[in-house]
């Protein structure tokens, strides 16, 4: 791995009870740090309060256990440098607005317009999506829509992006060339990203780190260091021993995870 | 404890065992019964508040109103269930034009929505007709019909038919017309015959549409029954002009608020028949009629 | 060029252009086909010529009345108060239904008030307006007002409810409060559903506008002068003019309302689902 960095991202005894009708622990306890410009996947099995954990650590709710340190400033409310990245594009983007409009929503009302202009265009060209500025988003493929929002969070200049298994609702072919997107995308920018799929192969592919819950209350099964060569490659890098032997590792603990009766 | 199979987590509510549906539905229901009567107490004290510190003689106090209305029409004998005579005089001619003209202007809108509908080439002819006399105004409409019928009952059926006519047919040609393509294909490759492929498939596809259209025809019938009225010697419209003219104020909201209650009335009916029918409709789209 | 259209629909120029041709000749041969019966009916004895004057004589009058000062006038009458009430209108309407759509328990309370007014058919309280409000301009707007209120609220209500969750999320998560958000995201994800409710409340307003006129022998407006024309009992001809004109009144109304919904909806991609259906 790299030079010894800051860590950006410090959970500590995360843990989320919602008190409704019933009681539910979606989280158990979750303590890992995310140290800057890394790449870090999460993966589960169904119903292990991933997307508990996203609301918690995004600053869209409030842990009932633990915190959550950005940048060493405890999490409350959505922190200035971070940005999400939802499964749900065709919801998330603005169908009123085009392309360019989108993006142009999360910038500062400040900003100069000349400067607008040219940071969209920069985030465009980032994502391949040079020329699409003044479409609709529905005029646009699914996996072109997810670069719109994925230029849309880049654009924001964030310091950490937090993805919610966006990849989910593409195809396989699509989801390929976003991956490496995001490869890319984080090389350029330096971000720091947290990844959270069910895809198992997805997670591998794409980490440094790659975090194996349990199912609710979740707790961390396993931190597993991805070792593999960068820059990753698609072929190359799915028929990597190392590949194989950490995918089937992981898979062999989702499913063990998915059998226990809690 | 075995895994909670039933809790839900999402980026929005917090996750509980799907409740009994039963007794939400009750609760929910009173919940309704509840907010929808108190909203209504607060409407009739405020009136109340409002009127009394206006002191104007248009606006009388609604315990007064109430009262003349009662005195109006329900203080009569009990055997008549305690309905006066005047209810014989005014209400119900006023109801049987209602009725008659609705129901004609429904029936034909269907009848004929359904043959525009299902028929590109015959829709074509007919539609910009169908849009101009749309864009009549029904009030504009009295002079002709006056001319052409009088001024006595076939005049106020007609009008209402007339003018109910409209939002039906267009409701039923849009119904009838956005029928999914894959449910005909479908019953083509089951050989459905024609009427089956209708009273099966078209019909229930387009009754949510038809309903919308039937509720805003319900109001229009109530609209134009009150403007046929107003040059008459009998109805509740009539009424409410009479008493206008007169300066009884008192007998004029007490004909606003027959024309009031019997608007709402119809409407819950209409609703309710809408929710037996549609059922299906709703639980697949949320109810977006 | 790294952007490839891949979703966009090809456009289809021939058969679909030709088709609509053929809908508007269509059209065109009806609309010849009625006028040529309603003439025919009309000098043919059927009904008495006095009060069905032929088509060719009504259309001329049509003609005539459109080029007189003082029937301009009239009609320059009802469309003011038309706009005056349907601005107002739409102002009040929105403003309110943005309030009521946003919070859920003022939302029920009001419905159950709502839906008990709206029934009330809005001419029946044309006395009252006389009464209170006057003769005139005053008197028109203010029934407007009442009776056109509710469809556009009733829409705007449904559309703030309507607003896509996950889209007030994100506006959440990249730091917009709860103003920012309602307007930002709220209004323009409802506004499909306010055009609607203020195309039916064009309609409505202009019903309401000439009924009063009508009724209420206010001092203007095509409404009085169609009161004025069938009252001296001879004039069919006049009669049947006039109500022509206020159709294509009507029509020219809704066609400038959807124009006007075009532009700001352009982004409208294909089929609407909208309460209330077309009216």
């Amino acid at each position: 791995m790299t030079v010894a960095t800051k860590d950006l991202l410090v959970i500590e005894g995360l843990g989320h009870v919602y008190e409704g009708r019933t009681r539910h622990e979606a989280i158990g306890r979750l303590d890992f740090t995310v140290p800057e410009g890394a790449f870090v996947s999460i993966v589960g099995p169904s119903g292990c309060g991933k997307t508990t954990m996203l609301r918690c650590l995004s600053g869209l709710m409030k842990p009932t256990r633990g915190t959550v340190l950005l940048e060493g400033e405890p999490v409350d409310g959505v922190p200035r440098d971070l940005a999400l990245v939802f499964q749900d594009y065709s919801r998330s983007l603005f169908p009123w607005r085009t392309v360019a409009g989108n993006i142009a929503f999360v910038l500062p009302r400040s900003m100069e317009k000349a400067e607008r202009q040219s940071r969209i265009d920069e985030v465009l060209d980032a994502v391949g999506l040079t020329g699409s500025a003044d479409k609709y988003p529905w005029q646009l493929s699914g996996g072109m829509q997810q670069r719109v929002a994925i230029a849309r969070a880049l654009a924001y200049r964030p310091k950490i992006l937090l993805m919610d298994e966006p990849f989910a609702s593409v195809d396989a072919q699509t989801r390929a060339e976003l991956e490496d997107l995001m490869l890319q995308v984080r090389d350029q920018f330096g971000m720091t990203i947290l990844f959270v799929t069910h895809d198992i192969d997805e997670s591998v592919y794409l980490a440094d780190q790659v975090l194996v819950l349990s199912k609710s209350p979740s707790t961390i099964v396993a931190k597993l260091d991805v070792d593999l060569p960068r820059p990753r490659d698609q072929v190359a890098t799915r028929e990597d021993s190392d590949f194989v032997r950490l995918r089937s590792d992981i898979a062999r603990m989702i499913r063990e995870q998915s059998q226990i009766r809690k | 404890m075995s895994a909670d199979t039933s809790v839900q987590t999402s980026w929005f509510g917090t996750p509980r065992r799907a409740p009994n549906p039963r007794t939400t539905a009750r609760l929910r229901r009173l919940k309704d019964f509840a907010i929808r009567w108190g909203a209504l107490l607060g409407l009739g004290v405020a009136w109340e508040i409002v009127a009394l510190l206006l002191r104007s003689p248009f606006f009388p106090p609604l315990t007064k109103v109430i009262d003349r209305f009662v005195q109006l029409w329900f203080s009569g004998p009990p055997e008549a269930f305690f309905l006066t005579e005047k209810v014989g005089t005014d209400l119900v001619p006023s109801l049987i034009r209602l009725f008659g003209g609705w129901g004609i202007g429904v029936i034909l809108g269907i009848v004929l929505g359904v043959a525009i509908g299902r028929n590109k080439v015959f829709g074509d002819f007919v539609e910009p007709i169908i849009h101009f006399a749309r864009a009549i105004p029904p009030p504009a409409l009295l002079p002709i019909f006056f001319i052409l019928l009088g001024i006595g009952n076939e005049m106020k059926i007609s009008l209402i038919a007339f003018a109910v006519l409209w939002p039906v047919l267009l409701n039923t040609i849009d119904g009838v017309r956005s029928v999914e393509t894959l449910h005909l294909d479908t019953a083509r490759v089951f050989e459905f015959g024609r009427a089956k492929v209708f009273f099966s498939i078209v019909l229930p596809s387009a009754s949510p549409k038809i309903f919308a259209g039937l509720r805003v025809s319900l109001a229009v019938a109530l609209i134009v029954l009150v403007i046929s009225e107003m040059t008459s010697s009998s109805g509740i419209g009539y009424n409410v002009v009479i008493a206008q003219r007169g300066f009884r104020m008192l007998d004029m909201w007490a004909g606003i608020l027959v024309l009031g209650i019997l608007g709402y009335i119809l409407n819950a009916l209409l609703a309710l028949v809408e929710s037996r029918v549609t059922r299906w409709h709703r639980g697949s789209r949320e109810g977006v009629s | 060029m790294t952007s490839a259209t891949a979703a966009a629909p090809p456009r289809r120029r021939t058969p679909g252009s030709s088709a609509r041709r053929w809908t508007i000749i269509r059209g065109a041969i009806g609309l010849l086909a009625f006028f040529v019966i309603a003439e025919l009916i009309s000098r043919s004895g059927i009904v008495n010529e006095f009060y069905f004057p032929p088509t060719s004589l009504v259309l001329v009058r049509v003609g005539e009345l459109l080029v007189t000062p003082d029937f301009l006038l009239q009609v320059f009458a009802t469309l003011q108060a038309w706009a005056v009430g349907l601005s107002i209108c739409i102002i009040v309407a929105v403003t309110l239904g943005v309030i009521l759509g946003s919070s859920r328990p003022v939302y029920s309370g009001s419905r159950a008030i709502i839906e008990f007014l709206r029934p009330i058919p809005s001419v029946a309280l044309i006395p009252v307006a006389m009464l209170v409000l006057g003769n005139d301009l005053e008197m028109k707007v203010g029934l407007v007002i009442f009776s056109a209120a509710w469809p556009i609220l009733f829409n705007t209500i449904y559309g703030m409810h309507d607003v896509d969750p996950i889209a007030k999320l994100t506006a959440r998560s990249f730091g917009r409060g709860r103003l920012a958000t309602l307007l930002q995201v709220s209004l323009p994800s409802a506004a499909p559903f306010i055009f609607t409710g203020i195309r039916i409340s064009g309609s409505v307003a202009l019903i309401v506008v000439v009924s009063a006129e009508f009724f209420a022998g206010a001092s203007d407006g095509l409404g009085r002068w169609l009161l004025e024309a069938g009252s001296t009992g001879n004039r069919a001809d006049l009669v049947y003019a006039g109500t022509i004109i206020a159709g294509l009144l009507g029509l020219a109304i809704n066609g400038l309302l959807v124009l006007v919904e075009r532009r700001f909806l352009s982004w409208q991609p294909a089929l609407r689902n909208t309460p209330g259906g077309a009216a």
